[in-house]
C-alpha cells in the first residue's frame, strides 16, 4: 500500500521534468528554425503550392499554440507524427523498430560499467594507498576523458581489423536469419534457442559494450572505492569486530553500504548513458535510436528529432523512477 | 578470593603517526575479578579508550601495542592470531561502544546482527535464534524489536541491542566505552543498571571507560585513574574516592561540581601534556602542586601502598619501595 | 569588473605557483597545464609547425606516417599533421566561447536566484535541473540542427547545454554563504544587494568557479568533438578534430589508423589536460577546507 503510494508519487514527479523538455524542444525545433519546411525543402526548387501542401499536412500552418497543445495530445497518445522527409512514414513505427537495440545497448554498457567500476573501486578501497590504489584511481579519472567514437574506432582497429577476433560493426550477422520476438537480439536468440544467433548477437555487442561501459566506469571507481573507505572506517565496523565477525563477513557489510550511493549515481548517469550510447551507435552503425537520430540530423527531420528528444526524456524520467525504487528496497532508512 | 578474570600487565601501546609516536598508554597493570565493575576514568586524551581497545587487541592503525599482556580467563588476548583472535573477541572479551547511533549496521535489522555473532561463533541456527530472543528480552527490550532497523529505535534502544550483541555469547569481561555518554540522564540510568543487572547476573567483569568520576563514584566496585598514558592510581572505590592518593586523584576530584559540599569545582590548572613528547619523570609533574627534585627526573613505579589500593607517585614511595 | 578579474586571477596564481600548494594537487595542475598550453601553443603557432595547408593536397592520399608526413595523409592526400594543428584552433575557439558564454549566462542567473530566491528562482531552478538531468549531447544535436552547422552555432549549442552547470553550482554556494555573518552584516549596513552579490559574495565562489570551469571545459572539448564528429559544427574543409574522425572511420577496414588514432587521441589529450587542471584545482579546494 505504502510503496504502490510511492511510486505514484514518484511518477507524478516525472511529468513536469518531461513537460519542460518537451516544451524547451517545441520551441527549438519549431519556433528557432523559421520554417522547417523552407529550411529542409526548400532547396529542391518544389513549386510553392506543394509546400504549402506538405505545411497543411504537418500542421505548420496552425498558430504555434495550437501546434503546441496538437503535438503534445499526440505524443500522449504515442503517436509522433510523421517524417517530414519520407513523406507518410511514421515515427513510432521507426522508434518501436529501433528501441530495443538501443535499450540492450545500454544495459550491456552499464553492466559493463558497474563491472569494471565496482571492481576496480573495490580493489583501490582495500588496496588503499597502495601503487595499485593510485593506478586505480588514476585510470578512474582518465577513462572518463576517452573520446567515444575514438575508443570505439580503435577497437575496431584492434580486434576486428587487425586481429579479427570480432565484428566491426553492426548487430547481428545478416545470414544468421534471427526470428525477432522482443527485439532484444540476445533474448530473443534464447528464447528461439538459436545458437548460431546467439553467438553473433554477442560477439556483435562485445566492443561497443566494452566502449560504452570503459568510457562511464570511472566514477563508479571513485564513488565506490570512497564509500568503502568511509565504510571501513566507520563505528559499526569497528562493532562487528570486536564482536568476533570474520574479516570477510565485514567487509561485505560495508560493501553492501557503500553499493548505496553508487545506485543513485547510476540513476543520474542514465543520461551520459544515452548521450554516449548515441555515440557508440553511430561508430558501430548499431541500428538504435541514437543512429535513427543521427539519420534524421543529416536530413533535419524535424519532427523525428522532436520525437527523439521526447523519448530520451521519458526515459530519464522512468530510469530515476526505477532507481528510486531500487534504493528504498537497499536503504531501510528510505520509508515510502 | 578467587583467581582474577581479567589480568593486565605492562600493557604499553604507541601510534605512529608521522608527526611521531604519540605514547598512548604506558605499562598499564589492572586486575579484575568476577563481577567487578572497573571504572578507567581520566580526562579525554589520557589513553584510556585505546587501553579499551587494546584490551581486545583491536587497536586500529598507526597504533600498535608494543608489549604487554592481557589475560582473560587465563588466556592471553595479545598471543592469539587470526581466527583464534576473533573468536575471542566476542566470546570472552566484548566491547559497547559511545555512540549507539553509529555502531549498528545501518541497513541490517537489528535481530540479524545479534544473530551472525553468535553463528559466527559456531553456534546452531536454531539454538542461536532462541538465544536472540533471549539475550533482547535480557536488555529489557520486546522480542519484536528484533526485526526492526537502528534507525527506528532511540537512542536507548540502540544502545541496549548492542550492548544485547556484545553479551550474546556471554563473555567474561565487557569493555564499555563511555556507553552514555550520548545519552540524556534517564536513559543513562537505565543503561547503567542494566550493566550492573548484567554483572551481577553473570559474574561478567565490565571494565567501564569514562570521563564522569559521579559515575564511577556511584557505579564502580573499583576505579583506574588515567593521566597521560598511565594508570596513576588504583583501587577499590571507597578508597580512591574517599581517600585519595595521588595529587591528580586529589585534583580530579576537586574539579568536579559536588553538590552536598559548598565548595565550588576547582580546575585543574596548567593542560595535559602532548604525548608525543612526554614531560620526563612523573608525567604530571608539570601540573603537580607537590612537585618535588625527583619527579623531574625520574618516574614513580607503581606501589601497593595499602592492599588493593595501589599508586604511582614520589610521595608514596620514597623510602620503602626500591626508588 | 576588472577588480574581480584581477582577483580572480591572484587566486589562480596562487593556486597553481607552488607555494603553500601541496602534492598531489599540484602535480595535477601541473600536468593539466602542460597539455593544454601545448595544444594551445600548437594552435598558435601553427603556421610554424607544418609548411604545409590544412585544406590542400600535400601528396599521395593514404601515406602512412613519414618524417615528410608525420601523421601520415588522408584520402584527398590532405597532410594529417598540418590538419591536426591547424584543428587544434578550432576545437579551442568552440570550447572558449562556449565555456564564456555558458559561464556569461549561468553564473548571474544562480547568483541572483539563489540570493533572491522565491518564485523565480523555484521555476528556474526546475527548468535548469530538466535541462541539467537531460543528456547533453543529445540536447546540444537538437540545438545545433536548428540553428544551421557552424563552428558560431556549436559553441552556442555547447554552451547552452552547460549553462545549468553553472548555475546548480553557484546558486547552491550562494544559498549558503548568504547565511554567513559577513553578509548579514553588509546587508545591515545597508550595502547596495549588487554590491553585497559582486563585492562580497562573488569573491568566495571564485575557485569553484575555476574548478567548474575546466571540468565543463573537459566536457565541453567532448561534446565539441561529438558535434563535429556528427557533422554539426564547422563544415569542411575546415580542419576539425572530430570531423577528421569521422573522415577516418570509413577506412577502418582498410586499416588505415593514422587517420584514426591522431586526430582521436587529440581530442581525448585535451579533454584529460582540462580534466586534470579541474582535479587538481578541487583537490587544492578540498585540502584548503580540511
Amino acid at each position: 500500500m505504502g510503496l504502490l503510494r510511492y511510486i505514484a508519487v514518484r511518477a507524478m514527479l516525472i511529468v513536469p521534468t518531461v513537460l519542460i523538455l518537451y516544451t524547451l524542444v517545441f520551441i527549438v525545433l519549431r519556433i528557432l528554425p523559421g520554417d522547417p519546411v523552407l529550411a529542409v525543402l526548400g532547396t529542391k526548387n518544389i513549386p510553392p503550392e506543394q509546400l504549402e501542401q506538405i505545411r497543411h499536412n504537418l500542421g505548420l500552418d496552425k498558430p504555434y499554440i495550437v501546434q503546441y497543445f496538437e503535438y503534445l495530445w499526440n505524443v500522449l497518445h504515442g503517436d509522433f507524427g510523421t517524417s517530414m522527409v519520407i513523406s507518410g512514414r511514421s515515427i513510432t513505427a521507426d522508434l518501436l523498430e529501433r528501441l530495443p537495440a538501443t535499450v540492450e545497448l545500454a544495459i550491456a554498457g552499464l553492466i559493463v560499467s558497474l563491472a569494471i567500476g565496482i571492481t576496480t573501486g573495490f580493489i583501490a578501497a582495500t588496496k588503499r594507498d597502495t601503487k595499485l590504489d593510485l593506478g586505480l584511481r588514476v585510470f578512474g579519472s582518465v577513462t572518463y576523458t576517452l573520446f567515444i567514437p575514438w575508443l570505439g574506432l580503435m577497437f575496431q582497429l584492434i580486434f576486428a581489423v587487425w586481429l579479427r577476433w570480432l565484428p566491426a560493426s553492426g548487430r547481428i550477422d545478416p545470414d544468421v536469419g534471427l526470428e525477432t520476438v522482443t527485439g532484444f537480439y540476445i533474448l530473443d536468440s534464447i528464447i528461439t534457442g538459436n545458437m548460431e544467433a546467439f553467438r553473433s548477437a554477442l560477439s556483435h555487442m562485445i566492443l561497443p559494450a566494452l566502449t560504452l561501459g570503459l568510457v562511464l566506469s570511472g566514477p563508479y571507481t571513485r564513488l565506490v572505492r570512497t564509500n568503502l573507505v568511509k565504510a571501513l572506517e566507520s563505528n559499526y565496523v569497528l562493532a562487528y569486530h570486536a564482536r568476533g565477525v570474520r574479516g570477510s563477513r565485514i567487509l561485505l557489510h560495508a560493501f553492501r553500504n557503500a553499493l548505496i550511493p553508487v545506485v543513485t549515481y547510476a540513476g543520474l548517469q542514465f543520461a551520459l548513458l544515452l548521450g554516449g550510447a548515441v555515440l557508440t551507435e553511430t561508430t558501430f552503425d548499431w541500428p538504435g535510436i541514437g543512429t535513427y537520430l543521427v539519420e534524421k540530423v543529416s536530413y533535419r527531420d524535424y519532427p523525428a528529432i522532436q520525437a527523439v528528444v521526447i523519448v530520451f526524456a521519458f526515459f530519464v524520467g522512468v530510469i530515476s523512477l526505477i532507481v528510486d525504487l531500487i534504493y528504498a528496497l537497499l536503504d531501510p532508512r528510505i520509508r515510502y | 578470593m578467587s583467581k582474577p578474570i581479567l589480568i593486565v600487565e605492562d600493557l604499553t601501546v604507541y601510534y605512529y603517526t608521522l608527526k611521531g609516536i604519540v605514547r598512548a598508554v604506558e605499562e598499564a597493570s589492572l586486575k579484575a575479578y568476577s563481577s567487578d565493575l572497573v571504572a578507567l576514568v581520566g580526562e579525554s586524551g589520557s589513553g584510556k579508550s585505546t587501553l579499551g581497545y587494546a584490551l581486545l587487541n583491536l587497536v586500529p592503525p598507526p597504533g600498535r601495542i608494543v608489549k604487554g599482556r592481557v589475560i582473560v580467563n587465563g588466556v592471553d588476548v595479545l598471543s592469539l592470531r587470526g581466527d583464534e583472535l576473533r573468536k575471542a573477541r566476542g566470546s570472552l572479551i566484548s566491547m559497547v561502544f559511545q555512540d549507539p547511533f553509529t555502531t549498528l549496521d545501518p541497513v541490517r535489522r537489528v535481530g540479524d546482527q545479534i544473530l551472525e555473532v553468535l553463528l559466527e561463533h559456531g553456534v546452531p541456527l536454531e539454538e542461536a535464534r532462541e538465544r536472540v530472543v533471549e539475550v533482547i528480552r535480557a536488555v529489557g527490550l520486546p522480542e519484536r524489536m528484533a526485526r526492526a532497523y537502528p534507525h527506528q529505535l532511540s537512542g536507548g534502544q540502540r544502545q541496549r541491542i548492542s550492548i544485547a550483541a556484545a553479551i550474546a555469547l556471554k563473555p567474561r569481561v565487557l569493555v564499555a566505552d563511555e556507553p552514555t555518554t550520548a545519552l540524556d540522564v534517564i536513559v543513562q540510568k537505565q543503561i547503567m543498571d542494566l550493566l550492573d543487572d548484567v554483572r551481577k547476573t553473570t559474574g561478567m567483569a565490565i571494565i567501564l571507560i569514562t570521563h564522569d568520576i559521579a559515575l564511577a563514584a556511584e557505579r564502580a566496585t573499583k576505579i583506574a585513574v588515567m593521566y597521560a598514558g598511565k594508570i596513576v592510581e588504583y583501587g577499590p572505590k571507597d578508597k580512591v574516592i574517599g581517600d585519595p592518593l595521588h595529587p591528580y586523584t586529589k585534583a580530579l576530584l576537586k574539579s568536579v561540581p559536588d553538590i552536598e559540599s559548598r565548595e565550588w569545582p576547582r580546575p585543574i590548572p596548567g593542560t595535559p601534556p602532548d604525548l608525543r613528547k612526554p614531560p620526563s619523570g612523573c608525567r604530571f609533574h608539570p601540573r603537580c602542586p607537590l612537585a618535588m627534585d625527583i619527579c623531574k627526573r625520574k618516574s614513580p613505579n607503581i606501589v601497593e601502598v595499602e592492599p588493593h589500593h595501589y599508586v604511582s607517585c614520589w610521595l608514596y614511595e620514597g623510602g620503602e619501595a626500591s626508588g | 569588473m576588472v577588480e574581480i578579474l584581477s582577483k580572480a586571477l591572484t587566486r589562480i596564481l596562487s593556486t597553481i605557483i607552488p607555494s603553500r600548494v601541496s602534492g598531489r594537487g599540484r602535480a595535477l595542475v601541473y600536468a593539466g597545464l602542460a597539455i593544454v598550453l601545448a595544444i594551445v601553443f600548437m594552435a598558435i603557432a601553427a603556421p610554424l609547425l607544418t609548411p604545409y595547408d590544412p585544406t590542400r593536397r600535400a601528396g599521395r592520399s593514404f601515406q602512412p606516417p613519414s618524417w615528410e608526413h608525420p601523421f601520415g595523409t588522408n584520402n584527398l592526400g590532405y597532410d594529417m599533421w598540418a590538419r591536426t594543428v591547424y584543428g587544434a584552433r578550432t576545437v579551442l575557439i568552440v570550447v572558449f566561447l562556449s565555456i564564456v558564454l555558458s559561464m556569461a549566462m549561468g553564473v548571474p542567473l544562480g547568483l541572483f536566484s539563489g540570493y533572491y530566491g522565491g518564485r523565480i528562482d523555484r521555476a528556474l531552478s526546475m527548468l535548469m535541473d530538466a535541462i541539467y538531468a537531460f543528456p547533453s549531447l543529445v540536447l546540444a544535436i537538437s540545438l545545433a540542427v536548428a540553428l544551421g552547422p557552424s563552428l558560431f552555432n556549436a559553441a552556442i549549442a555547447i554552451a547552452v547545454v552547460y549553462v545549468p552547470t553553472y548555475f546548480r553550482m553557484v546558486r547552491g554556494q550562494v544559498l549558503s554563504i548568504k547565511e554567513e555573518l559577513f553578509v548579514e552584516v553588509a546587508r545591515a549596513l545597508g550595502i547596495p544587494t549588487s554590491r553585497i552579490i559582486f563585492r562580497h559574495i562573488l569573491p568566495h565562489l571564485i575557485p569553484t568557479i575555476m574548478v567548474v570551469f575546466s571540468l565543463s571545459a573537459a566536457d565541453a572539448v567532448l561534446t565539441e568533438a561529438a558535434l563535429s564528429y556528427l557533422g554539426l559544427s564547422v563544415q569542411p574543409p575546415t580542419p576539425d578534430w572530430g570531423y577528421d574522425l569521422y573522415k577516418g572511420k570509413g577506412f577502418v577496414l582498410s586499416g588505415y589508423w593514422w587517420l584514426i588514432f591522431f586526430p582521436g587521441l587529440m581530442i581525448t589529450l585535451l579533454a584529460t589536460g582540462f580534466a586534470l587542471i579541474g582535479e587538481g584545482l578541487s583537490e587544492q579546494i578540498r585540502r584548503e577546507r580540511l
